[in-house]
């Protein structure tokens, strides 16, 4: 219970300093020095002193929007198991309640887009209802042929039980799960290859054509939430490829953290020897991220 | 029982009383509307009361016809379908006395049918004898007919109507063959007699076959669709939300009514459910996002729910035939609390298309935009419908689409491959179905609702308060559904306890612990509100000092931006919908031509590949072969009596013989 507080803590605290480990990784790459590791701390800072501007065309909805979704990034750390330890409302489906709500942020951050009545911001939204439904199938059926090898129905119970003695008798079911889960991570977070979050043209964004015209404290809420999603869905993969369990808990969250910072690591370097793929590459990318899911349970299932 | 009967006495007097002061416009409105509305209210009553405290409520009479008598039964699978039906007859018969005001037809011919339709579908799920069954069966199809082409000066509704008809006898045809069947051995159409004609699986089968044809033409189960996104569009919006929402469950009724009798169900059975599903669920919501009319949409999409409830009924069989009474459980759980859920967010969805339809002319979304500005209620609650039925928390349509994934998911107790691997191919199927729904139901939101107006000739305005509150009250039923949670499970409980053949205390020892998670389902709801409002506050507080400016939607500037730059509902789906272009679209292009090039132009719409593929050219064989026979219809009475004789005469001698 403490255990779980804490990890909720730390994942407040120390998700937007991962963006600042990808931003360094990809400079050394580059042989750049690169912004501050703190730098998404300060941006944050400035956003919430700013004021903000809204368009004409805007409804509710886009007003509604940024606050949902920093609340549903904040319900879904309840859900998440962190260092393989019990989450807060853990339970057996709770793996489909994490994915819904994922869902609900999404279905907001598509009619916030469209809210704006901007032809790019629409065409963002429409990548994002198309790649995001490909990598739900990818996501919930690897989550599912976890429950599968666990023998458990929550996210919780799958994640106190992986380990390495499991790793040894399931090794390429997690192995082929992991390669999905990377692309989904990938793919959710809006990353290379399948989205760049640096680009600086609107035509080929996806995520960041989105928030084209959020500003101001809107905005800081919104980098907040994809701080906080990076750190959920980075959870879910490293819980899987670090399955430590020492019995000491506040190792084990140690080590969750770092298995976050090498993930941040390796991210900046997928981002750093990778092109972006081309649009109509990235369903192929998804599909085949659940077709890994998919021969795992088979796998599993021989 | 009482009060059943004295619901559907009130509402056929209101019918009938409406039909005959047709010409006094005000009379027959508020005679037809109020009385079907209070009729069907009534009917809540006992529904509740066989639920709540799992009673059976019956009455029976003897009638003249043989093979049985008239029996009418409330049970708790009859309550809880009938519970949908009285609510949502209610609140679109509301609802319709908005919508008709002004409406330059009679109204009282609507109302005759709408009694007719509602006391219709009441008496399907109530009647315990086959005969009683097909003749409610066949009033509400027929009813339903004449209520679809009410606004019949509108161009395709007559034949909108007409394919409907056709499909709906087709179906029936089936279950007359069921029903004769099941009665052959026992001798008696009661239910309560139904004995299986012979023991073997193959008979088994042929009769859930049969069920499943006749009865999933009702529902809608592709490929057995094809009236539906005819026949939705075609009707008023109120008749579209009641068909949608509570009809075509008849057909759920009907299967689940049916199964007990046809035996113990094998493994095959639920694969084929299950396969029928993801086949319905995909098609359906795929259909759903090529269409440009916003009711067509919504009418594919119920293609779509069913196949949803068929994935649930699937895992529902497949738990049965493996003996894992937890699977079934939850499946069934989960596809009959979606007919429930699917009634409250349908019949929402179906009303705010309508009111869109009613306050602006036009139902086509390319042409709509910006109407959250310009009706701010019918715009804010159709998107709370959306959220319903894209089955997001804390909306209902989580609460069944999450039963339905757990009880898949337990397939892995099952520990046979074969057994697991539909199941957990219903996981990935419904997690696709469930993106795609987001897609479709984020384009109808943010196409129709946000936004600029596409089309300046389009002038929008908010509808009538009768109008308004049946959504409110559907909107608050999605809510208040997604937030009962943890006490839903008592409603269904008898339900379960009845088609599984268990004592109610198993049923919740067993679904107690699986389902324990969803006590924090309401405490995540207001978690979300709560911290939303924090959030708000927090929002609040860091801009008061600061600006808050106005400006035009960021457009890379350009000079000029007009609302026609905005993205359109085909461009939005158009990605998607690129792998199955072929299959579900029609394209005309015109290419320029000569050294002087010509206009050129493009233009795609939604075409249904099963009515194309199959259903026309079926159709077609069949009118070039029966013209043939057509010299037997000229008309002249005394042959026709003739006919009559040589036929009766003919089934002596194959009597006697």
């Amino acid at each position: 219970m403490i255990l779980a507080l804490f990890s909720i803590l730390a994942a407040l605290l120390f998700a937007p300093f991962l963006f600042g480990v990808i931003n360094r990784t990809k400079a050394l790459f580059a042989g750049r020095t690169g912004q501050p590791l703190l730098q998404m701390y300060y941006d944050l800072y400035k956003l919430g002193n700013k004021g903000v501007v809204y368009s004409h065309t805007i409804s509710w909805v886009f007003r509604v929007y940024p606050v949902l979704a920093l609340a549903g990034m904040l319900l879904v750390l309840l859900l998440l198991p962190q260092g393989g330890h019990v989450a807060l409302l853990a339970g057996p489906g709770d793996l489909f309640a994490l994915a819904y709500i994922l869902a609900l942020v999404r279905f907001f951050n598509v009619i916030a887009a469209l809210d704006t009545g901007s032809s790019f911001e629409g065409m963002g939204a429409s990548r994002e209802v198309q790649f995001s439904a490909l990598a739900e199938i990818a996501f919930l059926l690897g989550l599912c042929t976890l429950a599968c090898v666990t023998g458990s129905y929550s996210l919780s119970g799958i994640y106190t039980q992986l380990s390495y003695s499991a790793w040894l008798a399931h090794g390429a079911v997690f192995l082929l799960i992991a390669i999905a889960f990377f692309i989904v991570f990938l793919a959710e977070n809006a990353r290379i290859p399948v989205d760049d979050p640096n680009t600086h043209l609107e035509l080929t964004m996806i995520h960041e054509v989105m928030i084209l015209d959020s500003s101001g404290p809107d905005l800081a809420f919104l980098h907040y939430a994809s701080a906080l999603k990076f750190w959920i869905l980075g959870s879910l993969l490293i819980g899987l490829l670090f399955p430590i369990h020492t019995g000491y808990g506040l190792i084990d969250v140690a080590f969750a953290w770092l298995g976050l910072l090498v993930l941040a690591v390796s991210v900046g370097i997928v981002e750093s020897i990778m092109a972006r793929l081309r649009l109509l590459r990235v369903p192929q990318l998804l599909v085949s991220a659940s077709v890994f899911s998919f021969v795992a349970l088979i796998f599993l299932l021989r | 029982m009482t009060l059943f009967l004295a619901g559907l006495a009130v509402i056929v007097c209101a019918g009938t009383l409406s039909l005959l002061t047709q010409s006094f416009h005000r009379l027959s409105m508020i005679a037809g509307g109020l009385g079907v509305s209070v009729g069907s209210a009534i009917w809540v009553i006992p529904a509740c009361q066989s639920l709540f405290q799992n009673k059976t409520l019956a009455v029976q009479w003897a009638w003249g016809i043989p093979q049985g008598s008239l029996i009418l039964e409330i049970d708790p699978l009859s309550a809880f379908f009938l519970l949908p039906i009285a609510i949502l007859s209610a609140l679109a018969a509301l609802y319709a006395m908005g919508y008709l005001r002004g409406h330059k037809n009679a109204v009282g011919a609507h109302w005759f049918f709408y009694s007719l339709l509602a006391g219709g579908m009441a008496l399907v799920v109530t009647a315990r004898n086959g005969l009683l069954f097909l003749i409610a069966w066949e009033l509400m199809s027929v009813a339903s007919y004449f209520l679809v082409t009410f606004e019949d000066e509108e161009p395709g509704v007559i034949e909108a109507g007409r394919t409907y008809l056709i499909a709906t006898h087709i179906g029936t045809a089936f279950l007359f063959v069921l029903f004769v069947l099941l009665g052959q051995e026992s001798g008696s159409l009661d239910f309560a007699h139904f004995t299986l004609p012979h023991a073997s699986p193959w008979w088994a089968g042929t009769l859930f076959l049969l069920a499943l044809i006749g009865f999933g033409t009702k529902a809608g189960l592709v490929p057995l669709h094809v009236w539906l996104p005819e026949a939705h569009p075609a009707a008023p919006s109120h008749v579209s939300a009641l068909m949608s929402g509570v009809m075509i469950k008849t057909g759920i009724y009907g299967i689940l009514r049916i199964l007990p009798y046809i035996g113990t169900p094998p493994a095959w059975w639920g694969m084929l459910l299950i396969g029928l599903g993801l086949l319905s669920g995909l098609f359906g919501i795929l259909s759903a996002l090529a269409q440009t009319d916003i009711k067509r949409a919504l009418a594919y999409s119920s293609v779509e729910n069913i196949g949803i409830i068929a994935l649930g009924l699937g895992i529902f069989l497949i738990g049965q035939a493996a003996g894992a009474p937890l699977v079934a459980l939850l499946g069934l759980a989960g596809a009959l609390l979606h007919v429930l859920n699917h009634a409250c967010f349908k019949g929402l969805l179906f009303l705010g298309a309508g009111s869109v339809l009613h306050g602006t002319g036009t139902k086509n979304m390319e042409r709509l935009g910006g109407l959250m500005k310009t009706m701010p209620w019918t715009g804010t609650l159709f998107t709370l419908g959306a959220l319903a039925i894209s089955a997001l928390p804390p909306f209902n349509g989580f609460l069944s689409e999450w039963l339905i994934y757990l009880g898949a998911l337990h397939g892995q107790d099952l520990n046979t491959a074969s057994l697991i691997i539909p199941l957990f191919l219903g996981i990935a199927g419904l997690a696709l179905i469930g993106g795609l729904a987001l897609a479709c139901f984020t384009k109808l939101v943010g196409i129709v609702f946000l936004g600029e107006p596409r089309d300046p000739k389009v002038h929008a305005h908010e509808t009538h308060i009768l109008m308004r509150l049946p959504m409110l009250l559907l909107a608050a039923g999605c809510l208040a559904i997604g937030l009962a949670a943890p006490w839903v499970q008592a409603l269904l409980q008898p339900v379960l306890a009845d088609s599984l053949g268990l004592a109610p205390d198993v049923v919740s020892a067993q679904l107690q612990p699986a389902t324990a998670w969803l006590a924090y389902l309401p405490w995540l709801a207001l978690g979300l509100f709560s911290l939303m409002a924090v959030l708000t506050a927090l929002r609040w507080v860091l801009l008061r000092k600061r600006t808050i400016a106005q400006a035009g939607t960021w457009d890379c500037g350009y000079t000029r931006p007009t609302a026609r730059m905005q993205y359109s509902g085909s461009a939005f789906s158009q990605p998607i919908l690129l792998y199955v272009q072929r299959i579900l679209q029609k394209g005309n292009l015109r290419i320029p031509q000569g050294f002087l090039p010509t206009a050129a132009s493009w233009n795609e719409e939604a075409a249904d590949p099963v009515q194309r593929f199959l259903v026309r050219p079926v159709y077609e064989c069949l009118v070039w072969s029966t013209a043939k026979l057509r010299w037997i219809q000229h008309g002249r009475l005394q042959w026709y009596v003739l006919y009559i004789a040589l036929t009766l005469v003919v089934l002596l001698i194959w009597k006697f013989r």
